[in-house]
Parts: C-alpha cells; structure tokens; sequence
C-alpha cells in the first residue's frame, strides 16, 4: 500500500503548480510529483557550462491571466517585469541593425528610413493587433467555447466569449476572423512594403511553427503570442524581474501554503488505472501512490500513450492521439561568452540581445529557412534570433562574463537521412549557426568560451517533450480552442474518470503560464461538486 | 484495369454455374447458383453435404507475446479465455459499442490466432495494436476456405482425414492434413448444421476441392452457392454484414448502425473482461436494455395466399433468398424493418430477420411485413419468433 | 446612340453570368448579356485552335455544377450531355502506376497492390467525405449571413448556420473544423501511408489555389472537388460532350429561351451610375443601354474597381478589394497529338488514358513544385491534371488524332521578371518534359501545341491575375469574407449593382451557384 492523496499533480512546472495550488486552495490533499531535480519546469536553469545557467527553452514568460493572479494571490516583487527597450531587433547585415522601439514615435522614427509610409501605418497596426489579441486574452482566461454547450457554465463560457467578440465592433470582428487563418506573410505585406519590417512581422508569427509565414494560421499565431503584450510591442511580454523562473516559485509557494506537498526527483512509470477509473500511479522506483484524480502536465501523447495503458482509451481516439502534430522545429545553441559582441555600425548590439535579434532580414529567407524542413533537412541559411539572458539577470554567469541563447528554427526532428540526432550532428549544426551569426556579428566566435546545442532530439529527452516539441502541439488552428489536442480531450478530462490533462497541450496552450493548469483544476473542481 | 478477381477455386466452380448466375463478394466472383434454382443445392446442406466456396472472407493472422491483448481489446469477447484449438464466434465495436463487423477468433496456438471477417481490418487491426508487440498479416488472398456443411459432412472428412476428425467438438479446431493436403478443419458454419470450414493455402485449393468431391460422392456431396447458404444462414438466425447490418464503420448515418444487443448479439458481450473498444457504451446499454433488438418473423402462409388470391393467382414464393428492406408494420404503424428472408424449404415457412422496435420484438407478437403483390404494395400477417428458426442437434453432437 | 430600356444587365457571359441571366429571365425581366468575346462561356469555352482540334481551352472538366440549377434550367434539353471521367491514373517515379477506378472493388485492388492498410482506409475515407459534403451542401446554398452583424436576417442566418452546425453532431463538426483548417497533407496522413496515393488526392487540394499539399487551407479546396461526387452533374467528374464550351451554350440557349438577350463582342466600358445608384452600361463602343439592375460577373477588381469608379464605393470596401486575392498559379498547355501517348510505367492505350492522368507522383514532388512558385518561378516539374477528352468524345479531334488537355501548376502570375514569348515557351518546354518523362513517346507525337500562362489567362478571360476561381479559396476569402466583409450577399454600395461571379459566395468551379443565390436576391428585392 502506497501514500494517498485526494490529487496528484504530474510536472511541477507553472501549470503544475497553478494546479495544484487551485485544488489545494479548495481543502485536498494534493502531491506534486516532479521527475527533474527542481521545480519550474521549462524555466528550469540549465548549467551547461561552469558557472553559466540558463532557462534555455523560454525566452517569453508568456502572459499570466489576471484571473489566475488574483485568485491564487500571486503577487511580490518577483512578478513584476522588465520590458526592454527594444523587444525585438532585426539584423540586415554585418552593420546595420533595424530596432523596433516600444515607443511608438521611436519605432515610427527608425521605420521612416526604410519607409516613410509604413511608419505611418505602424501605430495603427500596432493597435490592432492589441485589439484583436486582446479578444484572445478574454477567450484564455474561459474553459475553450464549446459550441454543442449542454452545461450552464459552457453556455456562459460562450456567452462571456461572445460578448467579447462584439466588443471587437463590427470592423474589428471582420477583421479577427479574416485574420486567425491569414499567413502571417500576407498580413505583412498588407501593411508594410518595407522588407526588414515585414520579416520583423512574420517572425512572430512561425515560433516553434514548423511552416513558413506563407502557411495560413501563422498570423493567428503572432497574435497568441502577443496575448497580454504591452503597447508598442511586437515580440515578447517582458520578463520577470527577479529571474527566468520567478513565477514558478511564487506559485510554488503558494502551492505549499495550502498544503501542497512537492516532490521532486521521482519520475511516474505509469498511471493505475481500474475499471476505467484513475488509481494513481506508480513511480520508477515502484513506489505507488494513490490518489481519486491525478492531473498531467505532460503532454498529451506522453500521458496517454506513455503511461496509460492504451487498452483504456478506443481505438479511435489513440489514433487522434498519436495524429496531434508535435513537430518540434526548434533547436536551441547556448553561448557562454566573455564578453557581449558591441556595436554593429551605429547601433549597440547587447541593446538589442535585451530583447530578441533575429538574423533573418527578408520574409522570402525566413520562408526559404522553412523549406528545408519539410523534406527533412536543416536548412543551409536557419532563422536564429539571439537573446542574452544575462543581461537581465547578470548572476545567471560569473562575474562580467554573459549568456547568449541562439533559438534556431528550423530544424528537423527527424531528419531525412533517418540518422539520429548525435553529438556530431548537434556540433555540425552549431558550427553552421555559428557561420550565421559571425557573418552578423563579425568576432561573436572569438568571445565564445563554451557552446551547448539542444536538438529537438535532446529537447524531447531533457525535458520530456514529444518531438522536442516546446509547444506541447503545433499552434495549428485545428489544434487550438476545442480542439486542442484533440475535441474529446479538450475539456482536460480524458475518458480514464479522473485523469486530467493540464497542460501546454490543452487550451489555451503554450505561453500562457498557469492558464491550462488554472482552467483544469477548476474543472476538475466542477466535476467533484 | 483488372479482371474482376476470382477465388482460388474458380477452376473448378466456373465451369459448374450452369445460367451465368455470379455476384460479387467482397470485390470477388461468386456463384449465386450453380443450378439456376438453388433447391437442390440447399437440399444438399440440409441432408447431405454440401460444398461451399467461402475465400472471400477476410482472414488476418495476429502473432506475437501480445496477440491475445490485441484481440481483448478489440472483440467483445474474452478471448483470453478461449483455448488452443478453440474458435470464438464474436462481434467487434467502435468506441460507441456500435458494430464494425462479426465473425470469428480462432486459436491456432499460445500466441498466433486467426481473425475472420467480411470486412477488411487489417488498419483497425494496426490502429489498436499501438504499442503492442503482435504482428499482422493479411492471409486473405493466401488462404482459400471451403465450407464442408450438412449432416454427412463428418462422413465426408473422415475419408480423406488424416486425424480423428470425427471426435472434432463444436467451435474446436484441429491442424491435419486432407487428402495429403495440410489443412486447418474448424467445426463451424453458417448454417446452424453439422459442418465444418476448411483453411487451406490458396494454390491447394482445388486439389482438396477434387479430393473432397472424390471422397464425398457416395454422401451426394454437391456444390452449393450463396442463394443456398443464404437460405440456410437466415434459418439459422445468422446475420450478414451490409445486408442485416451496416459496419459502424461504413454507414453512413447514425441510424444505420447498430450495437451487438440491437443484433441479439449481446451474449457475445463479455461483462467481466478487461477494457475493450465500446465497453463503457455497451455497459451502459446493457443496463438500459436496447430499443431496437434483430428478431425472427414468420410469415403467415395464409395470409400471403390471400394477397393472391384476390388477384386470382395462385400464391408463390420468392425462389431465391431476398435482401432488399422491407417495412414492418404493429396496427398500421411502422415499427422496424426486414432486412432478409427467405421461403424456408425445411419450415415449409416464409421467414425474415428483422429489426423491430421495443417492446415489439417480443415474441409472439403479431406484426404485419410489407409484401408486393401484382405490383402493389401489401402487407402479410407475421409473428415474432426468437432465433433461430432452426437448431438441430446435430450441430453440436 | 441607342436607348435601349432593359431590367437587368449582366455583364459577363461566363457560366456564372449566364446562370444569372437565366434566372432573371425566367422571372419575367426582361435580361441583356454583355460579352466582351465573339464566344459565350468565359473560361469555360470550347474552340477550335488548331484546324480539326477543338479544345476546351481552359476549364476542362466538370462536376460542381449544381444539380439544381441543372434541373431548374433544364439543361439537358439545352444539349448538357456529360460522358464520364472515371479514373485517375498516376504514374510513379519509380517505374510504377497507381490508378483509382469508378469500382470501389478494382481501385481496392489496386490500392491493396500499394499498401493494404489504405486499401481499408479507402472507402472510410470516401465516406467521411460524403458526410463533409452533406454538412457543406446547405451552406453552398445559402446567402452567406454576416456574423457581425445584428440585422435579423443575419442573426437569422447566424442562428441557422448554428443548428446546422449543431445537428451535424460533434464528431463530424471537428471533422469539418479540421477539414477547413488543415493543409491536405496532414490530413491525408492520418489516413494514408503509400505516398502517391496522398500526393494525387491532396493534388485536388491545391488545384487553383496558391497554396502547396502542406499548407493548411489546402485540405477544404480537397473537398470543394468532392463535392461533384455527392450531387454533381455526374456520379464524379465528367466531360461535357463538345468540350466545356458546350454547357455555357447549354446555359446560354436555357436564357434565351427564357427571353434573355445575349450579345457577344460587346465589351462594356462601364458602368452608369447617377446619385449612387446604376442605371445602365456603357459599352466600348459607346453604346449606352439601360436597366434597372446591372449584374457583374466579372472578378472583384473588375466589378469594383474598373468597371465603376472606385470613388463611389466606400474606402472600406476598396481596401477589401485591393487585399482580396487572386494570384493566378496554373497555366494550360493544350496538345493536338498525332497518337496516344504511351506510358513507360502503363504502356498501350488502355483504359487509365479514358480518365485523368495526374502527375503527382509524390507529395514531395507536389511540394517542390510549390516551393519554385512561392519566389516567383514556374516549378521546374509540375503538378500536371492531364486529360484527352477525344478518347471519350471523338469529335474534338480528326480521326487517330488526339487532343490532350494539360492543366498545370504552379505557373505564378508574378513570375519574376514577367512573362514574355520566351518564358511562355520555357514553361511549356518544362510541361512537356516533366511529361516525357513518363510517356517519353509525347513528343514525337505533337503536332500542335498551345501554352497559356496566368497571363494570357487573364488577357484572353480576363480573370484578373488568372485567377480561375476569381480569387483564391482561402479560409480568409470564403462566405461572408468573399469577396469582402457586409459585401458578400451580392450586392454592392451601389444600388441596382450587383455581384454574381465566382468572387462571391460560394466561389469556384463552373458550379454556378453564385449566380443562382445573386438572381435570387436579386428577385428577392424586386418590385
């Protein structure tokens, strides 16, 4: 006989935790089990050489809802955050640099060089890509609409959605559904002729997306990632101001206020199912644990293809299952540097590694670096974009010395030659990322005390992700909303009574730190009433 | 573009269908009859023994440590309860308890089993078999199988049998060879008789063909085709996929489909096996009892020689089994639908399987069967009769 | 000048028009047609381009006409005759050939021959299609109502597309969702295994479109050509008798029955318009006639933006218009052949030359192609949909000889440096190579050929861009979106102004729907 609890929560990452706080808040005895050494999930820290720890997987905190904040009393100085003056920089070449300002005058100011009358534009399109993202911040702090509502609250879900929806007027609300499945491509070129500011546009709109930003649907997900962003800003919502996982330990925190035991270290092997009904689990140690609910975090194919046993779910449903698109594409190279690489021309470059650079000036090489990927390949010119964490959190590296992180897309999880991702495959690629940006930031290479490469390979093995996927399931729009990761799963219950998924891979998906954890919990809450 | 495919005993039975009576089965050409009238050949599965040509079938061969996982989760049945040398007639359902397909699991040894169907499921097979170690083999086209059915059938095998074929029980298998001819010998069939079915590599198919006719002439062994099996199969209250039943995975609608007790198959629903496709929905159904439920109807002779005889014909009966759907009536109402029948030579009796609404199919209520007449639509007295209409003991003896 | 008084005008005789026409006239108004061409049909034509061959030029086969428009026009009486195109045939890189049959049992087969496991998936497939079909049906035959709007009859509509919805049941309303969202790839691959098999099907969803096999959007074109195997003219996809030229005639001899006026070689310059409302056309000529309501069935650009000044309109809705898509990205090499061509993989002039020959060996290959377009070049090898309509109809060539259609993508409108003689010719070199490929005989056996690009498109039909949909069908420019939002019910800001083309709801295809919804809002507000 093993320890019992009335929940156990799988992950102790934010959604997790979120969880588990929710249901702890309401009176159960609630264990979070956690297979990684420490809490926190993606924003983990990775020592990946002496002295140089870094989050590597998340650059963007993402948006937390109010809701989840104000309910959970998240609050403290952790939580604030810093917005860098520049949230998103493009590199035209080994001198010029092209900085997109939060101010608005600012950025129209450096736009006017390239045209006069896309700066114009810039404010109005920087407003409406808040107002519709904005109707998504009401739509992710809701259960996903369900449009066959039987229950009174589906049915004012839907109608809270809804009302949303009008709030858009009647131009905004055309406006929303002629966008969600535009390619991000066409929404640039709309607006913009200048071609650095319509690949600036288009980059947001392919993270973690294994198509280019000709694939429709992409301009749905520059939205879903600008959810909460502050004015002016066209990538990333800040970060937190005391470090990469200060929001995982405020929730851990409060997790352990009501109670929440957290432990960590202990992998599951598998969840006890009996009689089409949730058990508990057991641990790789063989320990069990026995719980009425148990929530994963994992994503959908690791919960229920990894550690249930399949006879428990129909066919068809295991054949939607193993359907969800993970497609994991990106490919993250850690640089523990000496120094910062300084001025590229007139401009300063650690200016812009606050932010994000990317090193993709045109929207053609952003499509042609998605082109590769289809047929397997890691293309010959990838799209990176650069941040240096240590300018925000300098402890992070020793004294003086910095962190850049290289997210490089796109690269295959399975390559074409069938071969698996190795340690020379991993140096080959580096080396070729590394050309990249030298060819940006002439003496980069020369700071370089050490580099680490994560493939999608080593992303699925280190933390867990199918596919290397940091999505937890392509942002495609058959994978969002109720149909995320799939419809008989959207409603975070599976059909194993008990068993609750709560994570990226539900609605409202990824950078929404807490938001399937919250919305889970809550109906897991629902569902014992 | 192909010729329309033919079984691997198409030598031998082209040259026997006498009035270019074929059909298709399962993309395949079959003789309907071999006589243009099938009296004669159904007379031979009734009291003699008759020889049936049933390749067609789908037939898939499951191997590996996980076989008997992989069959669980899919049929209805325990199939971790059935024995070596042991055949189980079950159905199996989608997620919702509705029926893809029946037919039957056959033990060949610890690990290897033999699925038999009339539909192709070779890809449901692989989509349950996630994460399982079993292997899938499509045997249809390498294996030929030949209905030996009818009360002399026994007498017909022992002769050209290698081992005791004669101690063979009901739904038991056995591995021997047949005149030489290394074959599998299953007690089953489609007709509710003594018989047997016989699993034998497709290029020997016409060899035990010959063997068998050689060896069975002395019993009257005769050829029959699918209007005589037909006759026999809705005698003995055997439904047939796509004519009593859409596959859920076919129909169209949800109104065609049908779960196993809507089929008076819920005795093939194990209720203390482990988890399989459909079991929730069909516990929950199983409590709820169904709304529909698959019955027999005698039709009443009388009342159909009346039909005629207000046209001043003599009354007559369809010579061939029907398939086409009929409308079944309670007061003028309609209540269900007959989805094949037959004039049953052995009954002396006109019968249907039907699909009747509760609490209608209950027996011995009278219904009414909608029956053309002198092309008009009229209805014939019926009468709700559990199945099967026929069950003689030698079946099992 | 002539003051001639009518109550409706098309402009256009494409199929669309026609349909229009027809409708209007058999209401009683009295219709004029105006077509630029000496020919009716728009880009649906037959015509004899070289001596003795006759091709349908452009549009090339039929299926998505709809069956009401069919019956309610009579158009077999009118001479539709449709002869079945029953198979596809693709021949495989690698020396081998999938072809799928009318029989579901003989393309079992052959599937069975590829892969087994898509053999079963095959007729689970075509059903869930059916059931696609079906839930789209109702909404190919509704005026799109605008869920922005709070209009009774749009909450109306709203509410009925609701139900609809609803009644559809969860698992088929995902399907659905997915099918509308999707690249035809993808969903492809949750059914198929055998590559090929993938590639031709998914081929049906890039056709017209400027998108590839991966991008999502590209799996609701794959049912929009389904669509013609639930109700369309025939069980599948057919050839009408005398090319495609003929069902414009068939439609066009329906309106003249009816009453309407068709005048050909009559371009029209503009469209009249005092105090916000249009009251006739303008021709080239100078001719003026006058009508109650004038009826475009020309492309979006045209009907917006050329043939009424642009001022009239609201900004709106002129920014919606320069926003819309067109991007042509097929072309057509038309063949007059000497013999059959023979097929390395399948040779001899069996029955798989009777259907339509796809050259689509790999989803891959699908996809290359698409890369070359998307920087603005024709694919070096192309996705080819090949038919020879005289194997099947023998007057569209002299005896022994053959006419072969070749409809080809991707060939982008915006091809990098614009398309001259010689980038014309390059592309029907790549055509007839890609193709020799696998009939290597093909070119010994040309007598003629003729190659149109999106350009000639354009400049001979006058689809914008080459657009052969009139726009393309992306999610962004479907229903209440076509062509642009508050203008999809065909009407325009201008009153008596109305749209009736491919451009509008539910687009594409010589389906004719558009113009049957346009005539009946038309009637509807009539009086």
């Amino acid at each position: 006989m093993g320890l019992t609890y009335d929940a156990i929560v799988i992950g102790a990452g934010a959604n997790g935790l979120v969880a588990a706080a929710t249901l702890g808040r309401s009176g159960m005895r609630v264990l979070v089990v956690e297979a990684g050494g420490s809490t926190a999930g993606q924003a983990r820290l990775h020592e990946f050489a002496p002295g140089f720890r870094v989050p590597p997987l998340r650059p963007d905190p993402g948006w937390l809802p109010p809701p989840i904040r104000s309910a959970l009393g998240l609050e403290g100085p952790g939580l604030e955050r810093d917005h860098p003056e520049f949230p998103l920089t493009v590199a035209l070449g080994p001198d010029e640099l092209f900085p997109l300002p939060r101010d608005p005058a600012a950025a129209m100011e450096v736009i006017r060089r390239h045209s006069p009358a896309d700066a114009e534009r810039w404010p109005d399109f920087m407003t409406r890509l808040r107002s519709l993202a904005g109707f998504l911040e009401s739509l992710y702090q809701l259960p996903p609409p369900d449009v066959s509502a039987r229950s009174l609250q589906d049915a004012w879900a839907l109608f809270r959605t809804y009302r949303a929806f009008r709030r858009l007027g009647r131009r905004g609300m055309a406006e929303l559904l002629r966008t969600i499945p535009m390619p991000v491509a066409q929404l640039a070129e709309e607006w913009f002729e200048a071609g650095p500011l319509r690949a600036a546009v288009a980059a947001g709109g392919v993270l973690d997306y294994r198509l280019g930003p000709r694939a429709g649907g992409t301009a749905f997900i520059l939205l879903h990632h600008l959810v909460g962003a502050p004015p002016g800003t066209i990538r990333g919502r800040g970060t937190w101001r005391t470090g990469p996982n200060a929001f995982t330990e405020a929730a851990g925190e409060v997790a352990r206020r009501w109670s929440v035991s957290v432990r960590t270290g202990d992998a599951v092997a598998r969840i006890l199912v009996r009689d089409h009904a949730v058990r508990g689990m057991v641990l790789e140690t063989g320990e069990e644990l026995h719980a009425r609910y148990v929530l994963s975090t994992l994503d959908p194919a690791r919960t229920l293809l990894g550690l249930v046993d399949p006879a428990w779910l129909d066919a068809e449903l295991l054949h939607a299952v193993r359907n969800i698109r993970f497609r994991g594409c990106t490919a993250v190279v850690l640089y523990a540097m000496d120094a910062l690489p300084g001025k590229v021309g007139a401009d300063d470059a650690s200016a812009a590694l606050a932010g994000v650079l990317s090193l993709t000036p045109d929207m053609d090489a952003l499509e042609r670096a998605a082109d590769a990927v289809k047929y397997g390949e890691v293309p010959a010119r990838p799209h990176i974009e650069l941040t240096a964490p240590t300018l925000h959190w300098p402890w992070l590296a020793p004294e003086g010395k910095h962190i850049v992180t290289a997210r490089v897309q796109y690269v295959p999880y399975r390559r074409r030659d069938g071969r698996p991702w190795d340690a020379a495959a991993g140096d080959a690629l580096a080396d070729a990322v590394g050309d990249v940006i030298e060819g940006f930031l002439p003496g980069f290479s020369n700071r370089v005390l050490a580099r680490a490469t994560l493939t999608p390979a080593d992303i699925e093995r280190r933390y867990g992700l199918t596919e290397g996927a940091i999505s937890h399931g392509e942002l495609a729009l058959d994978q969002i909303l109720f149909m995320r990761p799939v419809p008989a799963l959207s409603r975070y219950v599976t059909p194993i009574d008990g068993l609750y998924l709560c994570g990226a891979g539900t609605h409202p998906g990824p950078g929404v730190p807490g938001g399937p954890g919250w919305l889970a919990a809550r109906r897991l809450l629902a569902d014992r009433r | 573009m192909a010729m329309a495919a033919v079984t691997p005993l198409h030598p031998r039975t082209a040259p026997l269908v006498r009035a270019g009576t074929w059909r298709r089965w399962a993309g395949f050409v079959v003789a309907s009859g071999y006589d243009p009238h099938p009296d004669r050949e159904y007379a031979a599965i009734r009291s003699a023994a008759a020889l049936i040509d049933i390749s067609p079938l789908y037939k898939y061969r499951i191997a590996g440590p996980d076989a008997v996982r992989l069959l669980d989760r899919v049929v209805t049945r325990d199939v971790t309860r059935c024995r070596v040398d042991q055949a189980l007639y079950t159905t199996w359902c989608d997620g919702a308890g509705k029926v893809i397909d029946d037919g039957m699991v056959s033990r060949l040894d610890d690990t290897t089993f033999l699925l038999t169907g009339t539909t192709p499921s070779l890809r449901w097979l692989s989509m349950n078999a996630v994460g399982l170690d079993v292997a899938l083999e499509d045997r249809s086209a390498a294996t030929a199988t030949l209905a030996l059915q009818g009360p002399l059938s026994r007498a017909v095998l022992e002769r050209v049998a290698e081992d005791d074929v004669a101690s063979l029980r009901y739904f038991r298998l056995m591995h021997t060879k047949l005149a030489g001819i290394p074959a599998i010998v299953s007690r089953t069939g489609y007709t509710r008789d003594l018989g047997y079915e016989l699993w034998v590599d497709a290029e020997r198919a016409v060899a035990l063909w010959d063997a068998l006719m050689a060896a069975g002439t002395p019993d009257g062994i005769t050829p029959a085709g699918i209007w005589a099996l037909d006759t026999a199969r809705i005698e003995a209250g055997h439904i047939m996929a796509d004519v009593d039943y859409h596959s859920a995975h076919l129909a169209l609608i949800e109104s065609r489909k049908s779960s196993p007790f809507e089929l008076g198959l819920g005795w093939t629903v194990s209720p203390d096996k482990g988890p399989f496709n459909g079991r929730r929905a069909l516990e929950a159904e199983r409590e709820a009892r169904p709304r529909w439920r698959l019955v027999g109807l005698e039709v009443n002779r009388e009342s159909v020689e009346r039909l005629f005889a207000e046209h001043g014909l003599p009354p007559r009966m369809p010579a061939v089994p029907w398939r086409e759907g009929r409308p079944v009536y309670r007061l003028g109402r309609q209540v269900g639908y007959a989805t094949s029948g037959c004039w049953s030579p052995l009954l002396q009796q006109a019968i249907a399987l039907a699909h009747v609404r509760a609490p209608y199919h209950e027996p011995g209520t009278r219904l009414t069967v909608e029956w053309t007449v002198e092309h008009r639509r009229r209805q014939a007295r019926a009468r709700v009769v559990p199945l099967p209409f026929f069950d003689p003991e030698r079946k099992r003896a | 000048m002539s003051a001639s008084r009518y109550d409706a005008i098309v402009i256009g005789a494409g199929h669309s028009g026609l349909v229009a026409a027809a409708y209007l006239a058999r209401a009683g108004l009295r219709t004029l047609v105006l077509e630029r061409r000496p020919v009716v049909g728009g880009a649906a034509v037959t015509e004899e381009v070289f001596p003795g061959f006759r091709f349908s030029v452009f549009s090339y086969v039929v299926s998505l006409l709809r069956p009401e428009i069919i019956r309610e026009l009579d158009l077999p009486r009118h001479g539709l005759r449709i002869l079945p195109l029953e198979s596809t045939f693709t021949p495989l890189e690698n020396g081998d050939y999938l072809v799928t049959w009318a029989d579901p049992d003989e393309t079992r087969r052959e599937v069975y021959r590829h892969s087994p496991r898509d053999a079963d998936a095959l007729p689970l497939f075509d059903r869930l299609m059916q059931q696609m079909a079906l839930a789209v049906k109702p909404i190919l035959d509704m005026v799109p109502p605008d869920p922005t709007s709070l209009a009774p009859s749009d909450v109306a509509g709203m509410l009925r597309l609701g139900k609809h919805f609803r009644s559809l049941g969860p698992e088929r309303f995902h399907a659905l969702y997915r099918l509308l969202t999707m690249s035809a790839a993808d969903f492809l691959d949750e059914w198929f295994e055998f590559d090929p098999l993938k590639a031709t099907k998914s081929a049906s969803g890039i056709i017209g479109s400027f998108l590839g096999p991966r991008s999502p959007g590209s799996a609701y074109v794959l049912l929009h050509h389904y669509m013609g195997e639930i109700d369309g003219a025939f069980r599948a996809w057919g050839f009408q008798q005398g090319g495609t030229g003929a069902v414009s005639e068939a439609i066009a001899s329906a309106a003249r029955a009816f009453g309407a006026e068709i005048r050909t070689s009559a371009p029209v310059a503009r469209v009249l318009v005092r105090d916000g409302r249009a009251y006739g056309v303008a021709l080239e000529s100078g001719d003026e006639f006058e009508a109650r309501v004038v009826v475009s069935g020309l492309d979006p650009r045209r009907t917006f933006t050329e043939l009424v000044d642009p001022k009239e309109l609201p900004d709106d809705l002129i920014e919606a218009v320069r926003r819309y898509r067109f991007r042509g990205s097929s072309g057509k090499v038309n063949l007059a052949l000497d013999g059959l061509p023979d097929f390395t993989c399948l040779p001899g002039p069996g029955p798989h030359l009777r259907g339509a020959i796809s050259i689509s060996p790999s989803v891959e290959y699908l996809e290359r192609a698409y890369d070359d377009a998307k920087y603005g070049e024709f694919s070096r090898s192309p996705y080819m949909d090949i038919v020879i309509p005289s194997l099947i109809d023998p007057t569209m060539a002299p005896t022994g000889k053959h006419v072969m259609s070749i409809f080809v993508q991707y060939a982008p409108y915006h091809v990098n440096g614009g398309w001259t003689d010689e980038k014309r010719e390059a592309f029907g070199d790549a055509v007839i190579d890609t193709l020799s490929r696998f009939a290597p005989n093909l070119k010994s056996l040309i007598l003629h050929r003729q190659v149109l690009t999106p350009a000639d498109i354009e400049r001979i039909t006058g689809l914008s861009e080459g657009s052969i949909f009139q726009g393309e069908l992306a999610l962004q420019q479907l229903f209440f979106l076509r062509p642009a939002p508050a203008w999809a019910k065909y009407s325009t800001p201008i009153r008596g102004y109305w749209q009736c083309g491919s451009g509008t709801h539910p687009g594409g295809g010589i389906m004719g729907a558009s113009g049957r919804l346009a005539a009946r809002r038309i009637l509807a507000s009539w009086g």
